[in-house]
Protein backbone atom coordinates (compact mmCIF):
# COMPACT_ATOMS: atom_id res chain seq x y z
CA UNK A 1 0.00 0.00 0.00
CA UNK A 2 3.20 2.62 0.56
CA UNK A 3 4.61 2.05 -2.90
CA UNK A 4 0.38 2.96 -4.41
CA UNK A 5 0.72 5.70 -2.17
CA UNK A 6 3.78 7.11 -2.82
CA UNK A 7 3.73 6.79 -6.85
CA UNK A 8 0.10 9.15 -6.19
CA UNK A 9 2.67 12.09 -5.70
CA UNK A 10 3.25 14.99 -7.97
CA UNK A 11 5.82 15.10 -10.47
CA UNK A 12 10.01 14.82 -9.77
CA UNK A 13 11.49 17.69 -10.08
CA UNK A 14 11.16 20.13 -13.02
CA UNK A 15 14.79 20.03 -13.91
CA UNK A 16 14.80 16.29 -14.51
CA UNK A 17 12.10 16.33 -17.67
CA UNK A 18 13.26 19.61 -18.90
CA UNK A 19 16.93 18.46 -19.27
CA UNK A 20 15.82 16.10 -22.03
CA UNK A 21 13.57 18.71 -23.75
CA UNK A 22 15.79 21.40 -23.68
CA UNK A 23 18.62 19.31 -25.32
CA UNK A 24 16.56 17.73 -28.16
CA UNK A 25 16.43 20.83 -30.28
CA UNK A 26 20.31 21.00 -30.22
CA UNK A 27 20.50 17.73 -31.53
CA UNK A 28 17.68 18.33 -33.89
CA UNK A 29 19.77 21.60 -35.41
CA UNK A 30 22.85 19.92 -35.76
CA UNK A 31 21.61 17.40 -37.91
CA UNK A 32 19.74 20.00 -40.03
CA UNK A 33 23.54 21.44 -40.32
CA UNK A 34 24.76 18.62 -41.38
CA UNK A 35 21.89 18.42 -43.79
CA UNK A 36 22.95 21.56 -45.42
CA UNK A 37 26.73 21.08 -45.24
CA UNK A 38 26.48 17.42 -47.30
CA UNK A 39 23.96 18.72 -49.41
CA UNK A 40 21.88 16.29 -51.78
CA UNK A 41 24.75 13.43 -51.47
CA UNK A 42 23.70 12.86 -48.12
CA UNK A 43 20.62 10.63 -48.41
CA UNK A 44 21.73 9.35 -51.24
CA UNK A 45 21.27 5.81 -50.01
CA UNK A 46 21.01 4.64 -46.22
CA UNK A 47 24.40 3.76 -46.09
CA UNK A 48 26.00 6.82 -46.80
CA UNK A 49 28.09 7.92 -43.14
CA UNK A 50 25.94 10.99 -43.39
CA UNK A 51 22.66 9.43 -43.70
CA UNK A 52 23.79 7.48 -40.28
CA UNK A 53 24.80 10.05 -38.85
CA UNK A 54 21.55 12.22 -39.27
CA UNK A 55 19.65 9.57 -38.80
CA UNK A 56 20.92 8.71 -35.32
CA UNK A 57 20.93 12.41 -34.26
CA UNK A 58 17.67 12.85 -35.26
CA UNK A 59 16.39 9.29 -33.79
CA UNK A 60 18.65 9.31 -30.83
CA UNK A 61 18.93 13.11 -29.72
CA UNK A 62 15.55 14.34 -30.62
CA UNK A 63 13.06 11.46 -30.49
CA UNK A 64 14.84 9.19 -28.15
CA UNK A 65 15.32 12.35 -25.96
CA UNK A 66 11.96 14.03 -25.77
CA UNK A 67 10.56 10.25 -24.76
CA UNK A 68 13.10 9.18 -22.43
CA UNK A 69 12.45 13.04 -19.96
CA UNK A 70 8.61 12.70 -20.82
CA UNK A 71 8.81 9.23 -19.42
CA UNK A 72 10.73 9.93 -16.22
CA UNK A 73 7.74 12.80 -16.16
CA UNK A 74 5.11 10.78 -16.59
CA UNK A 75 5.59 7.19 -15.27
CA UNK A 76 3.96 7.94 -12.59
CA UNK A 77 0.83 9.40 -13.77
CA UNK A 78 0.26 6.70 -16.61
CA UNK A 79 0.73 4.21 -14.76
CA UNK A 80 1.35 4.91 -10.89
CA UNK A 81 4.72 3.88 -10.82
CA UNK A 82 7.23 5.50 -9.02
CA UNK A 83 10.55 6.46 -9.87
CA UNK A 84 12.86 6.31 -7.53
CA UNK A 85 15.76 9.28 -7.32
CA UNK A 86 14.78 10.53 -10.44
CA UNK A 87 16.89 13.17 -10.04
CA UNK A 88 19.91 11.37 -9.96
CA UNK A 89 18.70 8.41 -12.70
CA UNK A 90 17.55 11.03 -14.90
CA UNK A 91 20.81 13.03 -14.93
CA UNK A 92 23.04 10.33 -15.45
CA UNK A 93 20.88 8.56 -18.48
CA UNK A 94 20.74 12.33 -19.97
CA UNK A 95 24.34 12.81 -19.82
CA UNK A 96 25.15 9.31 -21.15
CA UNK A 97 22.41 9.21 -23.92
CA UNK A 98 23.75 12.77 -25.16
CA UNK A 99 27.29 11.99 -25.08
CA UNK A 100 26.40 8.90 -26.42
CA UNK A 101 24.76 10.31 -29.35
CA UNK A 102 27.37 12.91 -30.36
CA UNK A 103 30.21 10.44 -30.49
CA UNK A 104 28.00 7.87 -32.61
CA UNK A 105 27.60 10.78 -35.05
CA UNK A 106 31.23 11.32 -35.00
CA UNK A 107 31.99 7.44 -34.84
CA UNK A 108 29.93 7.57 -38.58
CA UNK A 109 31.87 10.33 -40.00
CA UNK A 110 34.85 9.39 -38.95
CA UNK A 111 34.93 5.62 -39.56
CA UNK A 112 36.94 5.26 -36.41
CA UNK A 113 36.99 2.32 -34.07
CA UNK A 114 37.64 4.24 -30.93
CA UNK A 115 34.62 6.22 -31.52
CA UNK A 116 32.37 3.40 -32.45
CA UNK A 117 34.04 2.26 -28.82
CA UNK A 118 33.15 5.53 -26.96
CA UNK A 119 29.45 5.54 -28.49
CA UNK A 120 28.99 1.46 -27.44
CA UNK A 121 29.89 2.20 -24.01
CA UNK A 122 27.99 5.51 -23.40
CA UNK A 123 24.71 4.59 -25.31
CA UNK A 124 24.90 1.31 -24.46
CA UNK A 125 24.91 2.21 -20.34
CA UNK A 126 22.55 5.43 -21.11
CA UNK A 127 20.02 3.43 -22.92
CA UNK A 128 20.45 0.41 -20.61
CA UNK A 129 19.55 2.18 -17.57
CA UNK A 130 16.43 3.87 -18.84
CA UNK A 131 15.57 0.10 -20.00
CA UNK A 132 16.05 -0.79 -16.36
CA UNK A 133 14.57 2.70 -14.70
CA UNK A 134 11.74 1.94 -17.39
CA UNK A 135 10.85 -1.88 -16.91
CA UNK A 136 11.70 -1.22 -12.95
CA UNK A 137 8.64 0.92 -12.74
CA UNK A 138 6.68 -1.37 -15.28
CA UNK A 139 6.76 -3.82 -13.28
CA UNK A 140 5.94 -2.12 -10.19
CA UNK A 141 2.69 -0.38 -11.70
CA UNK A 142 0.08 -1.60 -9.05
CA UNK A 143 -2.34 -2.00 -11.17
CA UNK A 144 -2.29 -3.65 -14.47
CA UNK A 145 -4.07 -1.66 -17.37
CA UNK A 146 -4.24 -1.90 -20.69
CA UNK A 147 -1.38 1.01 -20.72
CA UNK A 148 1.13 -0.63 -18.57
CA UNK A 149 0.51 -3.67 -20.60
CA UNK A 150 1.45 -1.44 -23.79
CA UNK A 151 4.29 -0.07 -22.39
CA UNK A 152 5.40 -3.19 -21.60
CA UNK A 153 5.60 -4.48 -25.01
CA UNK A 154 7.24 -1.16 -26.19
CA UNK A 155 9.67 -1.35 -23.38
CA UNK A 156 10.72 -4.88 -25.06
CA UNK A 157 10.63 -2.94 -28.01
CA UNK A 158 13.13 -0.63 -26.72
CA UNK A 159 15.52 -3.71 -25.42
CA UNK A 160 15.26 -5.45 -28.63
CA UNK A 161 16.58 -2.13 -30.67
CA UNK A 162 19.25 -1.26 -28.22
CA UNK A 163 20.35 -4.88 -28.13
CA UNK A 164 20.67 -5.13 -32.23
CA UNK A 165 21.98 -1.84 -32.77
CA UNK A 166 24.91 -2.66 -29.83
CA UNK A 167 25.66 -5.69 -31.95
CA UNK A 168 26.13 -3.58 -34.85
CA UNK A 169 28.29 -1.04 -33.20
CA UNK A 170 30.31 -3.77 -32.23
CA UNK A 171 31.06 -5.01 -35.63
CA UNK A 172 32.11 -1.53 -36.22
CA UNK A 173 34.20 -1.37 -32.96
CA UNK A 174 35.96 -4.45 -33.41
CA UNK A 175 36.24 -4.76 -37.32
CA UNK A 176 37.41 -8.76 -36.57
CA UNK A 177 33.85 -9.30 -35.02
CA UNK A 178 31.56 -11.50 -37.75
CA UNK A 179 28.62 -9.09 -37.96
CA UNK A 180 25.96 -9.74 -40.12
CA UNK A 181 25.57 -6.43 -40.81
CA UNK A 182 22.13 -5.98 -43.67
CA UNK A 183 20.03 -8.38 -42.23
CA UNK A 184 20.96 -7.00 -38.79
CA UNK A 185 20.43 -3.01 -40.18
CA UNK A 186 17.09 -4.08 -41.03
CA UNK A 187 16.03 -5.72 -38.06
CA UNK A 188 17.17 -2.44 -36.24
CA UNK A 189 16.03 -0.49 -38.11
CA UNK A 190 11.61 -1.99 -37.87
CA UNK A 191 12.08 -2.77 -34.75
CA UNK A 192 12.95 1.05 -33.35
CA UNK A 193 10.72 2.39 -35.93
CA UNK A 194 7.88 0.18 -34.65
CA UNK A 195 8.62 -1.73 -31.86
CA UNK A 196 10.17 0.95 -29.62
CA UNK A 197 8.68 4.69 -31.21
CA UNK A 198 5.71 3.61 -33.00
CA UNK A 199 4.56 1.33 -29.95
CA UNK A 200 5.45 3.88 -27.43
CA UNK A 201 3.26 7.05 -29.31
CA UNK A 202 0.28 4.44 -29.47
CA UNK A 203 -0.36 3.79 -26.09
CA UNK A 204 0.41 7.15 -25.03
CA UNK A 205 -2.19 8.68 -27.63
CA UNK A 206 -4.69 6.50 -26.01
CA UNK A 207 -4.27 8.04 -22.90
CA UNK A 208 -3.75 11.64 -23.62
CA UNK A 209 -6.26 12.05 -27.33
CA UNK A 210 -9.41 11.20 -24.99
CA UNK A 211 -7.89 13.41 -22.36
CA UNK A 212 -6.43 16.76 -24.02
CA UNK A 213 -9.25 16.78 -26.83
CA UNK A 214 -11.72 15.35 -24.93
CA UNK A 215 -12.82 12.59 -28.07
CA UNK A 216 -14.17 8.86 -27.22
CA UNK A 217 -11.98 6.36 -26.05
CA UNK A 218 -10.11 3.95 -28.23
CA UNK A 219 -11.70 0.93 -28.35
CA UNK A 220 -11.14 -1.51 -25.78
CA UNK A 221 -9.71 -4.57 -28.35
CA UNK A 222 -7.23 -1.76 -30.06
CA UNK A 223 -5.51 -1.11 -26.92
CA UNK A 224 -5.62 -4.59 -25.57
CA UNK A 225 -4.76 -6.16 -28.69
CA UNK A 226 -2.37 -3.56 -31.36
CA UNK A 227 0.71 -3.70 -28.93
CA UNK A 228 0.64 -7.56 -28.66
CA UNK A 229 0.19 -7.73 -32.01
CA UNK A 230 2.98 -5.39 -33.47
CA UNK A 231 4.88 -7.19 -31.83
CA UNK A 232 4.40 -10.47 -33.10
CA UNK A 233 4.02 -9.03 -36.51
CA UNK A 234 7.91 -7.73 -35.47
CA UNK A 235 8.66 -11.36 -34.97
CA UNK A 236 7.52 -12.54 -37.87
CA UNK A 237 9.19 -10.16 -39.83
CA UNK A 238 12.74 -10.98 -38.65
CA UNK A 239 11.94 -14.32 -39.02
CA UNK A 240 11.28 -14.18 -43.08
CA UNK A 241 14.23 -12.00 -43.26
CA UNK A 242 16.55 -14.65 -41.71
CA UNK A 243 14.28 -17.32 -43.93
CA UNK A 244 13.13 -16.74 -47.52
CA UNK A 245 9.89 -18.02 -47.39
CA UNK A 246 6.26 -17.62 -49.70
CA UNK A 247 4.61 -14.90 -48.10
CA UNK A 248 7.07 -12.83 -46.95
CA UNK A 249 5.74 -9.88 -47.38
CA UNK A 250 2.60 -10.70 -45.25
CA UNK A 251 4.32 -9.22 -41.44
CA UNK A 252 5.07 -6.06 -43.71
CA UNK A 253 1.66 -5.94 -45.04
CA UNK A 254 0.29 -6.87 -41.78
CA UNK A 255 2.61 -3.93 -39.79
CA UNK A 256 1.53 -1.14 -42.71
CA UNK A 257 -2.17 -2.12 -42.40
CA UNK A 258 -2.23 -2.03 -38.64
CA UNK A 259 -0.32 1.62 -38.67
CA UNK A 260 -2.31 3.12 -41.24
CA UNK A 261 -5.59 1.48 -39.07
CA UNK A 262 -4.74 3.35 -35.80
CA UNK A 263 -4.00 6.53 -38.25
CA UNK A 264 -6.86 6.57 -39.44
CA UNK A 265 -9.28 5.56 -36.32
CA UNK A 266 -7.36 8.55 -34.15
CA UNK A 267 -8.41 11.18 -37.36
CA UNK A 268 -11.97 9.48 -37.05
CA UNK A 269 -11.63 10.30 -33.13
CA UNK A 270 -9.96 13.79 -33.56
CA UNK A 271 -12.89 14.71 -35.82
CA UNK A 272 -15.39 13.89 -32.94
CA UNK A 273 -13.78 15.68 -30.27
CA UNK A 274 -16.04 17.67 -27.75
CA UNK A 275 -13.65 20.49 -27.32
CA UNK A 276 -14.04 22.90 -30.14
CA UNK A 277 -10.70 24.73 -29.70
CA UNK A 278 -8.23 23.72 -32.15
CA UNK A 279 -4.59 24.02 -30.32
CA UNK A 280 -1.79 23.50 -31.69
CA UNK A 281 -1.56 19.81 -30.20
CA UNK A 282 -3.84 19.30 -32.72
CA UNK A 283 -2.69 20.35 -35.49
CA UNK A 284 0.85 18.27 -34.70
CA UNK A 285 -1.49 15.20 -34.19
CA UNK A 286 -3.43 15.51 -37.59
CA UNK A 287 -0.38 16.26 -39.43
CA UNK A 288 1.37 12.76 -38.07
CA UNK A 289 -1.56 10.51 -38.52
CA UNK A 290 -1.59 12.23 -42.43
CA UNK A 291 2.28 11.50 -42.49
CA UNK A 292 1.87 7.85 -41.15
CA UNK A 293 -0.67 6.56 -43.52
CA UNK A 294 1.91 8.19 -45.86
CA UNK A 295 4.67 6.10 -44.61
CA UNK A 296 2.40 2.89 -44.76
CA UNK A 297 1.26 3.50 -47.90
CA UNK A 298 4.84 4.22 -49.61
CA UNK A 299 5.87 1.36 -47.68
CA UNK A 300 3.21 -1.34 -49.06
CA UNK A 301 4.53 0.06 -52.63
CA UNK A 302 7.70 -0.13 -52.24
CA UNK A 303 7.18 -3.87 -51.50
CA UNK A 304 5.85 -4.04 -55.04
CA UNK A 305 8.99 -1.77 -56.63
CA UNK A 306 7.80 1.58 -56.83
CA UNK A 307 9.55 3.28 -56.24
CA UNK A 308 12.54 1.42 -57.42
CA UNK A 309 14.97 0.56 -54.29
CA UNK A 310 17.91 2.10 -55.55
CA UNK A 311 16.14 5.65 -55.75
CA UNK A 312 16.03 8.36 -53.17
CA UNK A 313 12.34 7.98 -53.15
CA UNK A 314 13.12 4.12 -51.08
CA UNK A 315 13.53 6.41 -48.12
CA UNK A 316 10.19 8.15 -47.92
CA UNK A 317 8.44 5.64 -46.00
CA UNK A 318 10.95 6.21 -43.20
CA UNK A 319 11.41 9.97 -44.05
CA UNK A 320 7.57 10.03 -43.33
CA UNK A 321 7.39 7.75 -40.24
CA UNK A 322 10.36 9.70 -38.64
CA UNK A 323 10.34 13.37 -39.68
CA UNK A 324 6.06 13.14 -40.61
CA UNK A 325 4.68 10.85 -37.94
CA UNK A 326 7.15 10.57 -34.97
CA UNK A 327 8.12 14.27 -34.70
CA UNK A 328 4.91 15.50 -35.30
CA UNK A 329 3.62 13.91 -32.23
CA UNK A 330 6.53 14.43 -30.02
CA UNK A 331 6.56 17.95 -30.78
CA UNK A 332 2.94 18.50 -30.06
CA UNK A 333 3.11 16.49 -27.10
CA UNK A 334 5.89 19.46 -25.75
CA UNK A 335 3.78 21.96 -26.15
CA UNK A 336 1.07 20.19 -23.91
CA UNK A 337 3.67 19.19 -21.38
CA UNK A 338 6.16 22.00 -20.59
CA UNK A 339 3.76 24.89 -20.32
CA UNK A 340 1.75 22.54 -18.05
CA UNK A 341 5.19 21.59 -16.00
CA UNK A 342 6.09 25.19 -15.31
CA UNK A 343 2.59 25.98 -14.19
CA UNK A 344 2.34 23.18 -12.02
CA UNK A 345 6.18 23.96 -9.91
CA UNK A 346 5.42 27.01 -10.04
CA UNK A 347 2.09 26.33 -8.05
CA UNK A 348 3.50 23.91 -5.82
CA UNK A 349 6.60 26.91 -4.98
CA UNK A 350 3.48 29.01 -3.60
CA UNK A 351 2.50 26.43 -1.63
CA UNK A 352 5.36 26.34 -0.52
CA UNK A 353 6.04 29.94 0.51
CA UNK A 354 2.65 31.12 2.42
CA UNK A 355 3.08 34.52 2.06
CA UNK A 356 2.93 34.76 -1.74
CA UNK A 357 -0.58 33.50 -1.78
CA UNK A 358 -2.55 35.88 -3.35
CA UNK A 359 0.74 37.81 -4.28
CA UNK A 360 1.87 35.67 -7.19
CA UNK A 361 -0.15 33.68 -9.43
CA UNK A 362 1.65 31.27 -11.81
CA UNK A 363 0.93 32.31 -15.44
CA UNK A 364 -1.41 30.26 -17.13
CA UNK A 365 -0.20 27.50 -19.97
CA UNK A 366 -0.75 30.07 -22.64
CA UNK A 367 1.15 32.47 -20.97
CA UNK A 368 3.90 30.22 -20.70
CA UNK A 369 4.41 29.11 -24.19
CA UNK A 370 2.53 32.28 -26.34
CA UNK A 371 0.02 30.25 -29.17
CA UNK A 372 1.27 32.22 -32.09
CA UNK A 373 4.65 31.36 -31.39
CA UNK A 374 3.88 27.17 -31.40
CA UNK A 375 1.88 27.30 -34.54
CA UNK A 376 4.74 29.16 -36.64
CA UNK A 377 6.84 26.35 -35.22
CA UNK A 378 4.21 24.46 -36.64
CA UNK A 379 4.55 25.95 -39.90
CA UNK A 380 7.94 25.66 -40.10
CA UNK A 381 8.37 22.48 -39.07
CA UNK A 382 5.35 21.52 -42.01
CA UNK A 383 7.19 23.27 -44.74
CA UNK A 384 10.60 21.63 -43.70
CA UNK A 385 8.83 18.13 -43.92
CA UNK A 386 7.27 19.55 -47.34
CA UNK A 387 10.40 20.49 -48.92
CA UNK A 388 12.91 17.53 -47.43
CA UNK A 389 9.96 14.75 -49.24
CA UNK A 390 10.31 17.18 -52.21
CA UNK A 391 13.63 16.94 -52.15
CA UNK A 392 13.72 13.12 -52.58
CA UNK A 393 12.44 13.88 -56.17
CA UNK A 394 14.01 17.16 -56.53
CA UNK A 395 17.76 16.65 -54.76
CA UNK A 396 18.22 20.48 -55.29
CA UNK A 397 15.40 21.52 -52.49
CA UNK A 398 17.53 19.39 -50.12
CA UNK A 399 19.47 22.41 -49.17
CA UNK A 400 16.34 24.53 -48.56
CA UNK A 401 14.85 21.97 -46.65
CA UNK A 402 17.80 22.16 -44.31
CA UNK A 403 17.39 25.54 -43.41
CA UNK A 404 13.46 25.16 -42.93
CA UNK A 405 14.42 22.22 -40.38
CA UNK A 406 17.21 24.32 -38.68
CA UNK A 407 14.73 27.18 -38.41
CA UNK A 408 12.03 24.98 -37.02
CA UNK A 409 14.14 23.42 -34.36
CA UNK A 410 15.56 26.80 -33.41
CA UNK A 411 12.32 28.30 -32.84
CA UNK A 412 11.20 25.13 -31.03
CA UNK A 413 14.70 25.55 -28.68
CA UNK A 414 13.31 29.44 -27.97
CA UNK A 415 10.08 28.24 -27.55
CA UNK A 416 10.97 25.77 -24.61
CA UNK A 417 13.68 28.31 -23.44
CA UNK A 418 11.86 31.29 -22.37
CA UNK A 419 9.08 28.68 -20.78
CA UNK A 420 12.20 27.54 -18.66
CA UNK A 421 13.22 31.01 -17.88
CA UNK A 422 10.28 32.23 -17.11
CA UNK A 423 10.26 29.44 -14.59
CA UNK A 424 13.27 30.75 -13.02
CA UNK A 425 12.18 34.40 -13.05
CA UNK A 426 8.48 33.57 -11.63
CA UNK A 427 10.34 31.08 -8.86
CA UNK A 428 13.08 34.14 -7.81
CA UNK A 429 9.62 36.04 -7.07
CA UNK A 430 7.92 33.89 -5.41
CA UNK A 431 10.92 32.92 -3.40
CA UNK A 432 11.35 36.67 -2.68
CA UNK A 433 7.83 36.98 -0.88
CA UNK A 434 9.51 34.87 1.78
CA UNK B 1 -18.60 -0.33 -8.32
CA UNK B 2 -17.13 3.35 -7.05
CA UNK B 3 -14.96 3.26 -9.99
CA UNK B 4 -18.03 3.54 -12.44
CA UNK B 5 -20.14 5.79 -10.44
CA UNK B 6 -16.92 8.22 -10.38
CA UNK B 7 -15.54 8.33 -13.59
CA UNK B 8 -19.13 8.65 -15.40
CA UNK B 9 -19.21 12.22 -13.05
CA UNK B 10 -15.44 12.70 -14.33
CA UNK B 11 -17.12 12.26 -17.81
CA UNK B 12 -20.04 14.63 -17.28
CA UNK B 13 -18.03 17.81 -16.11
CA UNK B 14 -15.83 17.34 -19.05
CA UNK B 15 -18.96 17.79 -21.00
CA UNK B 16 -20.07 20.55 -19.39
CA UNK B 17 -16.43 22.11 -19.48
CA UNK B 18 -16.09 21.53 -23.15
CA UNK B 19 -19.72 23.80 -23.51
CA UNK B 20 -18.44 26.37 -21.29
CA UNK B 21 -15.07 26.97 -23.25
CA UNK B 22 -16.25 26.76 -26.84
CA UNK B 23 -18.97 28.97 -26.10
CA UNK B 24 -15.69 31.69 -24.66
CA UNK B 25 -13.85 30.83 -27.54
CA UNK B 26 -16.56 31.82 -29.49
CA UNK B 27 -16.62 34.89 -27.90
CA UNK B 28 -20.05 34.80 -26.31
CA UNK B 29 -19.31 36.46 -23.29
CA UNK B 30 -23.19 35.50 -21.57
CA UNK B 31 -23.13 32.01 -22.92
CA UNK B 32 -19.93 31.52 -21.22
CA UNK B 33 -20.88 32.53 -17.99
CA UNK B 34 -23.58 30.18 -17.97
CA UNK B 35 -22.01 27.34 -19.03
CA UNK B 36 -19.06 28.44 -16.94
CA UNK B 37 -21.02 28.56 -14.09
CA UNK B 38 -22.80 24.94 -14.55
CA UNK B 39 -19.45 23.31 -14.84
CA UNK B 40 -18.02 24.99 -11.72
CA UNK B 41 -21.10 23.88 -9.26
CA UNK B 42 -20.89 20.43 -11.03
CA UNK B 43 -17.19 20.30 -10.36
CA UNK B 44 -17.25 21.40 -7.09
CA UNK B 45 -20.17 19.24 -5.86
CA UNK B 46 -18.17 16.56 -7.20
CA UNK B 47 -14.85 17.57 -4.94
CA UNK B 48 -16.93 17.56 -2.38
CA UNK B 49 -18.27 14.11 -2.73
CA UNK B 50 -15.28 13.12 -2.39
CA UNK B 51 -13.53 15.03 0.58
CA UNK B 52 -16.70 15.15 2.44
CA UNK B 53 -18.15 11.30 1.86
CA UNK B 54 -15.48 9.19 -0.22
CA UNK B 55 -12.43 10.00 1.32
CA UNK B 56 -13.23 9.95 5.09
CA UNK B 57 -14.95 6.54 4.02
CA UNK B 58 -11.42 5.07 2.98
CA UNK B 59 -9.38 6.67 5.55
CA UNK B 60 -11.50 5.31 8.17
CA UNK B 61 -11.09 1.44 6.95
CA UNK B 62 -7.58 1.42 6.17
CA UNK B 63 -6.27 4.14 8.79
CA UNK B 64 -4.42 6.02 5.27
CA UNK B 65 -4.40 9.60 6.02
CA UNK B 66 -1.38 11.04 5.00
CA UNK B 67 -1.31 9.04 1.72
CA UNK B 68 -2.99 9.41 -1.69
CA UNK B 69 -6.18 11.16 -0.35
CA UNK B 70 -3.88 13.99 0.80
CA UNK B 71 -2.26 13.93 -2.34
CA UNK B 72 -5.67 14.16 -4.10
CA UNK B 73 -6.93 16.83 -1.59
CA UNK B 74 -4.25 19.11 -2.23
CA UNK B 75 -4.92 19.00 -5.79
CA UNK B 76 -8.44 19.87 -5.30
CA UNK B 77 -6.93 22.84 -3.68
CA UNK B 78 -4.94 23.91 -7.33
CA UNK B 79 -8.12 22.99 -8.69
CA UNK B 80 -10.11 25.58 -6.82
CA UNK B 81 -7.56 28.51 -6.70
CA UNK B 82 -7.47 27.61 -10.85
CA UNK B 83 -11.58 28.26 -10.85
CA UNK B 84 -11.28 31.11 -8.80
CA UNK B 85 -9.18 33.18 -11.08
CA UNK B 86 -11.10 32.00 -14.33
CA UNK B 87 -13.93 33.28 -12.71
CA UNK B 88 -11.99 36.71 -12.13
CA UNK B 89 -11.47 36.58 -15.56
CA UNK B 90 -15.01 36.13 -17.09
CA UNK B 91 -15.89 38.76 -14.78
CA UNK B 92 -13.33 41.11 -16.20
CA UNK B 93 -14.65 39.38 -19.67
CA UNK B 94 -11.01 38.87 -20.26
CA UNK B 95 -11.66 35.55 -22.90
CA UNK B 96 -7.72 35.24 -23.52
CA UNK B 97 -7.29 34.65 -20.02
CA UNK B 98 -10.34 32.67 -19.57
CA UNK B 99 -9.04 30.09 -21.68
CA UNK B 100 -5.56 29.92 -21.00
CA UNK B 101 -6.78 29.02 -17.63
CA UNK B 102 -9.40 26.50 -18.78
CA UNK B 103 -6.58 24.91 -20.65
CA UNK B 104 -4.35 25.17 -17.65
CA UNK B 105 -7.61 23.31 -15.61
CA UNK B 106 -8.27 20.87 -17.99
CA UNK B 107 -4.53 19.32 -17.83
CA UNK B 108 -5.06 19.32 -14.35
CA UNK B 109 -8.03 17.68 -13.70
CA UNK B 110 -7.02 15.08 -16.08
CA UNK B 111 -3.93 14.14 -14.94
CA UNK B 112 -5.55 13.98 -11.07
CA UNK B 113 -8.52 12.11 -12.54
CA UNK B 114 -6.08 9.56 -13.95
CA UNK B 115 -4.80 8.83 -11.08
CA UNK B 116 -8.17 8.99 -9.35
CA UNK B 117 -9.66 6.17 -12.04
CA UNK B 118 -6.64 4.17 -12.24
CA UNK B 119 -5.26 3.89 -9.15
CA UNK B 120 -7.63 5.50 -5.63
CA UNK B 121 -11.07 4.27 -7.27
CA UNK B 122 -10.33 0.79 -7.11
CA UNK B 123 -8.32 1.18 -4.02
CA UNK B 124 -11.39 2.40 -2.48
CA UNK B 125 -13.31 -0.56 -4.20
CA UNK B 126 -11.40 -2.96 -2.64
CA UNK B 127 -11.11 -0.85 1.04
CA UNK B 128 -15.13 -0.95 1.03
CA UNK B 129 -16.54 -3.54 -0.93
CA UNK B 130 -19.55 -4.20 1.50
CA UNK B 131 -20.53 -0.33 1.53
CA UNK B 132 -20.23 0.81 -2.26
CA UNK B 133 -23.81 1.35 -2.80
CA UNK B 134 -24.04 3.29 0.86
CA UNK B 135 -21.32 5.24 -0.11
CA UNK B 136 -22.61 6.38 -3.43
CA UNK B 137 -26.27 7.34 -2.52
CA UNK B 138 -24.51 9.62 0.23
CA UNK B 139 -22.07 11.16 -2.49
CA UNK B 140 -25.32 11.46 -4.41
CA UNK B 141 -27.23 13.20 -1.61
CA UNK B 142 -24.91 16.00 -0.97
FE1 LIG C 1 -10.64 14.14 -7.14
Amino acid sequence: MTSAALSLEQAPPLSVPLRFFLTAPLFGMAAAAMLLLAGPDVLLSRWSPATLALTHLFVLGVLTMVMCGALFQMLPVLVGAHVRRPRLWGGICHGLLAGGTAALAAAFLTTAPLAFRCALMLLGGGLALFVVVLGGGLLRAPRVHDSVRGMRWAAGGLAVTVGLGLALTLGHAWASLPILRVPLTDLHLSWGLLGWVALLITVVSWQVIPMFQMTPEYPRWLRRWMPAAIFALLAWFSLSAAVTWPGSSLPLAGLAAACAGYAVWTLVLLAQRRRTIGDVNLWFWRLGMAALIAAALFALAGRFGLPPAASRLALAPALLFLAGFALSVVNGMLYKIVPFLVWLHLQQRIGEHPAARGQVAPPNMRAVIREPRARAQWWLHAAGLTLLLAGLAAPVLLRPAAVVWFASFALLGYNLFTAARLYRSEAARIAACG
Amino acid sequence: MITDFMTGEHRHCDQLFALAESAANDDHLDGARSAYAEFEAALLGHLDMEEQVLFPAFEARTGMNGGPTAVMRMEHEQMRAVLGQMQRALAGGSMDDFLGLAETLNVLIQQHNMKEEHMLYPMTDRALAGEAGAIIERMRAL
